[in-house]
């Protein structure tokens, strides 16, 4: 399955919906979505995995990398994800501590802090 | 001990397709279904990290991965061509290597924290990352 994106504002916030596999060969249309936002003047994202088959560490890269914009802007990258098997990945690699992963769309963007 | 062998142009494309037959062929060699997204996560950073390397360097030749069902375990070996270097973090370095040394670094992250059992060799002639998982054997049938 490819990468599918779509985008929604609430109020200050962006939220960015990814389906399918982010991977090596996906991940740059991630990346181009963020930075994309970024330079639309969007820095506060909201990322929705729900929808996300499969993430490698190529897409956890891309997720860095827009965390590092936002916050160069004094924003925020929340990520929306309850699948075990993709918060694993972050729990290897020890970025749980880095991104607030909420459980719902409407948790991360009540989220102040 | 059958051995699947499988080549790929260093194309991003390829991985998933890697991945796909990877997991296949884990399934029909009896590693558990549990483990099964392990195996085919880490097979598909392994080779993200080889298409990497290929491609930073200009190689052409293909990715090499080899599918290996022993007797009480399966094993992924994923090969380069790519000559290593290390990276010696010194000012004047690109900003584009430093990334590229990172990616590199979190795949090997993730590996590590998914398989217990990972050998990884590197060379001037290339490299490999070796991983092994056991597998479930059947049960003996039991004659009459």
């Amino acid at each position: 399955m490819d990468l599918s994106l779509s985008t929604e504002t609430v109020g200050d916030r962006t939220i960015v919906r990814v389906g399918g596999e982010i991977d090596v060969y996906t991940a740059p249309k991630l990346r181009e979505q963020l930075v994309e936002l970024v330079n639309d003047g969007s820095f506060h994202l909201v990322v929705d995995m729900e929808g996300v088959d499969f993430l490698d560490s190529t897409g956890l890269g891309v997720l860095v990398g827009g965390l590092k914009r936002v916050r160069a802007h004094e924003g925020s990258l929340r990520l929306v994800c309850n699948q075990e098997r993709i918060l694993k990945i972050f729990r290897i690699t020890g970025l749980t501590k880095v991104f607030p992963i909420h459980t719902s769309v409407e948790d991360a963007v009540a989220a102040t802090d | 001990m059958a051995t699947v062998e499988l080549r790929f142009s260093a194309v991003p494309g390829h991985v998933r397709t890697a991945r796909l037959v990877a997991a296949s062929v884990a399934r029909k060699a009896g590693v558990d279904e549990a483990v099964l997204d392990e195996v085919r996560l880490a097979v598909g950073e392994a080779c993200s990290r080889a298409v990497g390397l290929h491609q930073n360097s200009g190689i052409t030749a293909p990715v090499r991965v080899l599918l290996i069902e022993d007797e009480k375990q399966f094993s992924i070996e994923v090969g380069d061509e790519a000559p290593h270097q290390v990276h010696d973090g010194s000012p004047g370095a690109s900003e584009d290597a430093d990334v590229e040394v990172e990616e590199d670094e979190m795949g090997l992250a993730v590996i590590s924290g998914l398989v217990d059992d990972v050998k990884v060799s590197t060379g001037a002639d290339g490299g490999s990352i070796r991983m092994t998982w056991p597998t479930t054997t059947p049960p003996a049938a039991v004659l009459p």
